[in-house]
């Protein structure tokens, strides 16, 4: 597997880069990373995925959470060499075939989004959520949205979108 | 205003809740904003340094050793971009402004802690900020002013060296005889308020690019701007330039604006100049430690205000002198002016006097930020109001009903001028039933019992209303294109650029229903000067009231030229007639029409050489640019429920109503997600948000691990309803939502809190209202360092 | 907000990050779940010359029981402790504080060993294993030494790890039977670093009184502190309303904070009262209602003291 060519960094940095093999989205993708690079910029000025954000870069805004092996961490605080042999889900593998999937289609329906710049890091997080069990109160859908922040929507939408997403997948659970 | 109900004519959407084109994109990872945009190979990104000082001379900047960083490609101080270091004026200004030059970068001197002193242009960001790092700057400190209690203390430092003194402007607005009317009064109450807000925290921080065309001499810059025209005109006079070789753009794409993104920076002027100089690409993505301090921000206003009111809590005359923190440099008048006319609200008030010192002080610039200082104005009147009904022993809901203006006594003159230069006239509302319709849904008498009863076991609830008015749809004009494309396509183009508002979904309906044709056949393109030469920008709640009507008046032309172009085509002069799909077809027969691909080739294409059709005017494009009369007033009550614990300071929100006028609805979705958006702001406003400055005026709030945003924990559920009262100033009747949310929702839950700790006698005098202020407003200490020392003695 | 420069290890065993440490000891910094050195990387508050990343060192990754109680090694995350119905049911008072650390986005990567390493004064693990008497073993290239909770926190962001040894575990007793524990904090938002934090445990005797207890304050002072005045009081009384008044009362006096821009110091010494009120009240609750930790898990309800 090629490692995608690398832009925008210096000798220096190249010295201390290693190659990062990982899988996102189900795909195998490898490039050069430097040490010190961050998986967030990692996944988006190597690996061209841009749906994922930085908002603030110390882990609060959750803009740029993404899921790595089964879990929603923050890119912003992994470097991407400690993402090597790691399955990693972004927004961009949410949509099978160009379809938006049952979360996706919920937020859009239920204007859970209004300039998107932090949807990608609620995409994952809640994906994750959902995956654990669903949710099945209000102020449970408030509780998973909570790691994230969003200044546009005032967060309404999302607690319908989590809601009507969870009743959906867990419809022929007993 | 749809053309005509004939079968298979579409039906109208303007009103309808249609679900927003923008999503698809923004779902799948695929938006357009700028750091997502693939820039040219070369680009390279930049850093800046920061003053670390909030007053400073500068002595000398040594950037030997930053040039000497593999990767860089430059770096530049002030000295190295003299040619374009001209002042950039503020936004909104006063003939008695003290005017103090604000340069793009630093030169001799610092005045707030963030400001931009140096930047590097590197390979990488990581590169960037490591030379960054290198740069030595000998400062020699400044006393620095850290409160406008101390820009006018006597004797106080100047926050600008060689200024008159610390005072930006002063000016006062007065209607009928304030002195008079307070010396007759029977009773008159006073108190002083602090309102602290902090900055608007969209979570895409600041972004330039630039991109320099060598061989035709223009410039191409994105910028995530509020303001595409503002931005590119201000670079047309910093560079020299003719405007056409300026080509700014908002990408289609910006994550959040709010009002800090609607400012004109230093940053914005030096990134385009040092790609120019370099002949490459330049990038600049303002981190969040940047956006905390050199973002322009809201900051503390303190008012003394009084009022003088009967014995039946009518008030005779309201008085309010405050002090607005401008902060180092006067970017914009438009936050304090603003309060100063909005505070008289919803009330009629025959004798008003409000008074502005706005201060010069070494923080950071500031200027708008959703609410744009009418929330500072609300709380200061909405609190009186609570007071004076304390005071007679009313109920706080009557005492306001005894004062609102009435619905037949519109348009309503308050007696003041407003920001636009025009006098303060309300156009329309209906007060009463906005706070008669918030109180019901509440269930306002119930909630009193049940507090009646609480306080006998001990607990503590209380019930805060805030009403408020909202000067809104603000000029000078804005402007739309409406073309049909050779595709066949109309395409609507906007001056405006938006942040998440929906624009490209909004403006689709308002064509649609303009043309009467289907929107799916409608594209609107927003925020680019290379396609439209004017316009002023995103910010106010404006844009519906003044591009709507554009777009409006743009697209009724465009389907008049349509049709003209039609009935010449198919020889049918004095017919009507109506879209149907992608034809043009005459209202009473359906087979007789052509596609719009067809009109487009008679009209746009033509036929190379061949004489024009006769009757056919060439080119279906047509423009408009709509100038409201003046401000339109959108208004709103919100009514809250709070359980206080007296022991930790927590504030609970038990029930939470909005009642929300923006007269005409365009698409509910849309506007209900703007008034809940905003909440959510106000939350913040209320409760958690305070960004806090030293006596030195250094910022010690500077990431979000010491500053709260609001997260949907922290947000309760609202109960939304809506009065429309369509406003005279523009053929839709729209006024603004953007800001209805927030305005008075500090106001609300402090009414409420010092409603639940009235048994304590306890008063809550600043906002927000963090736990250690409720404790310490119980106990009678103070409840927090940091607040303390923004408000005069 | 990009991190500077360093040269980055990731040793394969225990023994090579140990070489490696005492290689570059002062000059490094360990990387274990990152949540927390990160931002100070971001901010560039610190540029160590060597990032000496654990997360491949085998062993370290699972929480085990001992024969007397539990030991979590260094890449435990805080979310495998929350998620575990072994500990919840022994150690309900570490799982309910483990739950109130900030998002489990956070807690999916941020380990329990690298909190109390970093020893943030607000921090709930801390307080936590101050209350548990826990036991830390540091390893070094030389070996390993055993410290004592009470003796590991030296001040904010200060502990007995030298700069060239490693948190290797941290490892704590089963309490006594009839021990009863409350976790409360009280935060601006929940997930935030609290205004002040409260882990409290009280073992009852046969009389019905308490027998030993342990209360510490998170948040008012530069590293987790003992209420020895609170907990003198507890002992040996049965931990009725009037006790409880009396604890506040205590706790208020010997709580001596610091203000800052979130809170004063009369704030912050009123609100640590309250919460070892709460906290007690809990756990006197708990006692009566004849809970055991030993054979229940006890639900977030039951947990719930402030």
């Amino acid at each position: 597997m090629e490692p995608d060519l690398m832009d925008g960094q210096d000798t220096a940095d190249q010295a201390g880069a290693r190659v990062v093999s990982l899988t996102v989205n189900g795909e195998r993708r490898g490039a050069l990373a430097p040490v010190r690079m961050t998986l967030a910029d990692f996944l988006r000025h190597e690996l061209g995925l841009k749906g994922t954000h930085l908002g603030c870069e110390h882990g609060v805004c959750g803009a740029c959470t993404v899921i790595m092996n089964g879990d929603a961490v923050r890119s912003c605080l992994l470097l991407a060499v400690q993402s090597d042999g790691a399955a990693v889900e972004t927004i961009e593998g949410l949509a099978a075939d160009g379809e938006l999937g049952p979360l996706q289609q919920a937020f859009h329906r239920n204007h859970a989004l209004q300039c998107g710049f932090c949807t990608g890091g609620f995409l994952m997080s809640i994906t994750a959520a959902l995956r654990e069990g669903p949710v099945e109160t209000d102020d449970a859908a408030r509780e998973v949205l909570s790691g994230n922040i969003c200044r546009c929507t005032g967060y309404a939408g999302m607690i319908k979108a989590v809601r009507e997403t969870s009743a959906e997948l867990y419809r022929d659970r007993p | 205003m749809s053309a005509g109900n004939a079968a298979g004519a579409p039906r109208p959407v303007i009103g309808t809740r249609v679900a927003r084109r923008e999503d698809y994109r923004l779902l799948t990872g695929r938006g357009k904003f700028l750091d997502d945009l693939e820039m040219p190979a070369d680009t390279c990104e930049a850093a800046f340094l920061r003053s670390p000082h909030g007053h400073a001379r500068i002595l000398s900047v040594n950037t030997s050793a930053a040039l000497d960083v593999p990767g860089v490609l430059g770096v530049f101080t002030g000295e190295d971009i003299l040619p374009m270091m001209k002042p950039l004026p503020a936004k909104v200004a006063h003939p008695d402004l003290q005017e103090i030059p604000r340069l793009p970068m630093a030169l001799d001197a610092v005045h707030y802690a963030g400001e931009p002193v140096a930047v590097v242009v590197a390979t990488s960001r990581y590169i960037a900020e490591d030379a960054a790092d290198l740069i030595e700057v000998d400062y020699e400190p400044l006393p620095a002013i850290s409160s406008t209690a101390a820009a006018l203390a006597p004797g106080a430092p100047l926050a600008h060296e060689g200024a008159r003194d610390n005072v930006a402007v002063h000016v006062t607005q007065r209607a009928g005889d304030p002195d008079q009317a307070f010396a007759a009064a029977p009773h008159v109450l006073s108190e002083t308020f602090t309102v602290v807000r902090g900055g608007g925290h969209s979570m895409e921080c600041r972004a330039v690019a630039a991109r320099f065309d060598t061989v035709t001499g223009q410039l191409v810059v994105w910028d995530a701007t509020q303001a595409p025209h503002y931005a590119r005109n201000a670079l047309a006079v910093l560079y020299d330039m003719p405007e056409d070789d300026i080509r700014l753009i908002a990408p289609p794409d910006v994550g959040g604006g709010f009002g800090p993104k609607a400012q004109f920076y230093g940053e914005e002027a030096v990134i385009p100049w040092v790609a120019m100089q370099l002949r490459k690409p330049v990038k600049w993505i303002e981190d969040r430690r940047e956006n905390f301090i050199s973002a322009m921000m809201e900051r503390t206003q303190t008012h003394r205000v009084q009022v003088a009111f009967d014995d039946d809590g009518l008030l005779i005359a309201l008085k309010d002198v405050f002090e607005h923190d401008q902060g180092a440099y006067v970017a914009g008048l438009q936050v304090p002016m603003i309060t100063l006319s909005t505070v008289p609200g919803q009330y009629k008030i025959p004798n008003i006097h409000t008074e502005l010192y706005s201060c010069f002080t070494n923080m950071v610039p500031t200027s708008s930020v959703r609410g744009a200082g009418r929330p500072q104005a609300v709380a200061a009147m909405e609190r009186m109001m609570d007071r004076v009904a304390e005071y007679l022993g009313l109920d706080p809901a009557e005492v306001r009903r005894r004062n609102l203006i009435q619905p037949d006594e519109f348009p309503y003159k308050v007696g003041l001028m407003f920001r636009d230069g025009s006098p303060l006239t309300y156009d329309s509302g209906n007060y009463p039933e906005l706070l008669r319709g918030t109180l019901e849904r509440l269930g306002y008498d119930a909630w009193r019992a049940r507090q009646a009863e609480l306080r006998g076991k001990g607990r503590l609830l209380g019930i805060g209303i805030a009403c408020y008015v909202e000067g809104c749809g603000l000029g000078p004009y804005e402007g739309a294109k409406a073309r049909l494309t050779n595709s066949g396509e109309v395409l609507v183009t906007l001056a405006a650029a938006p942040q998440g508002q929906g624009y490209e979904t909004v403006y689709a309906q308002i064509a649609a229903d303009a043309m009467g044709l289907d929107m799916s056949y409608i594209k609107v393109t927003t925020g680019d000067t290379g396609r439209i030469p004017f316009g002023q920008g995103t910010f106010a709640s404006r844009i519906t009231a003044t591009a709507g009507p554009a777009v409006l008046r743009a697209c009724q032309e465009l389907r008049d030229r349509i049709f003209a172009t039609a009935a010449v085509m198919l020889k049918t002069e004095g017919k009507n007639f109506v879209f149907r799909g992608d034809r043009v077809t005459l209202a009473e027969d359906e087979a007789t029409g052509a596609t719009l691909k067809q009109v487009t080739q008679v009209a746009n294409v033509g036929k190379h050489g061949i004489t024009l059709l006769r009757g056919v005017r060439a080119g279906l494009e047509t423009s408009s640019y709509f100038a409201p009369e003046r401000a339109a007033y959108a208004s709103g009550a919100h009514a809250v429920v709070v359980e206080v614990d007296p022991e930790t300071g927590r504030t609970e929100i038990l029930k939470y109503v909005i009642g929300h006028d923006c007269g005409t609805v365009i698409n509910p979705l849309l506007v209900d997600g703007q008034v809940l958006g905003g909440f959510a702001a106000g939350i913040g406003n209320a409760l958690y948000e305070e960004q806090f400055y030293d006596d030195t005026a250094q910022p010690q709030t500077t990431s979000y691990l010491d500053f709260s945003l609001p997260s949907a924990a922290e947000v309760p559920p609202v109960e939304l309803f809506h009065v429309q009262s369509p406003s005279p100033l523009n053929p839709l009747g729209a006024k603004g939502a953007g800001e209805g949310g927030t305005i008075p929702a500090p106001a609300a839950i402090a009414n409420a809190i010092e409603d639940a700790l009235r048994p304590f006698g306890a008063r809550i005098n600043e906002m927000p209202v963090t736990p250690p202020k409720i404790v310490g407003a119980i106990t009678g200490t103070r409840g927090n360092p940091g607040s303390r020392q923004n408000r005069s003695e | 907000m990009k991190p500077p420069r360093f040269a980055y290890h990731a040793p394969a065993t225990v023994d090579e990050a140990l070489g490696l440490l005492a290689c570059y000891g002062d000059q490094s910094k360990v990387l274990a779940g990152g949540q927390s050195l990160f931002p100070v990387l971001s901010f560039r508050l610190a540029a160590p010359e060597h990032l000496i990343d654990i997360n491949r060192l085998p062993g370290l990754g699972s929480l085990e029981r001992t024969a007397s109680g539990w030991r979590i090694p260094a890449l435990v995350r805080q979310r495998q402790a929350e998620r575990s119905a072994e500990l919840a049911a022994s150690a309900p008072l570490l799982t309910e504080a483990v739950a109130q650390v900030a998002h489990p986005q956070i807690r999916n990567r941020g380990t329990i060993c690298g909190s109390l390493a970093h020893a943030d004064s607000s921090a709930e693990m801390p307080a936590v294993m101050l209350a548990l008497d826990a036991r830390m073993t540091i390893a070094s290239a030389a070996g390993t030494r055993t410290v004592s909770a009470g003796d590991f926190f030296l001040f904010h962001m200060t502990t007995a790890v030298e700069p060239h040894e490693l948190l290797l575990a941290v490892e704590f007793d089963d309490p006594p039977p009839r021990t009863y524990t409350s976790f409360a904090e009280f935060a601006p938002r929940k997930g935030d670093f609290c205004l002040a934090g409260v882990a409290a445990t009280a073992t009852f005797g046969e009389d019905g009184t308490v027998s030993r207890c342990r209360v510490v304050a998170a948040g008012v002072s530069a590293t987790p502190l003992r209420l020895g005045p609170v907990e003198d009081l507890v002992t040996r009384s049965s931990l009725d309303a009037a006790v409880l008044a009396a604890a506040q009362r205590a706790a208020h006096g010997a709580v001596d904070s610091v203000g800052d821009v979130h809170a004063d110091a009369a704030y912050r010494r009123q609100l640590a009262a309250v919460l070892v009120r709460r906290a007690l009240a809990a756990v006197a609750a708990k006692a009566a209602s004849g809970a055991s930790p030993d054979a229940s898990i006890p639900t977030k309800e039951d947990n719930d003291g402030a």
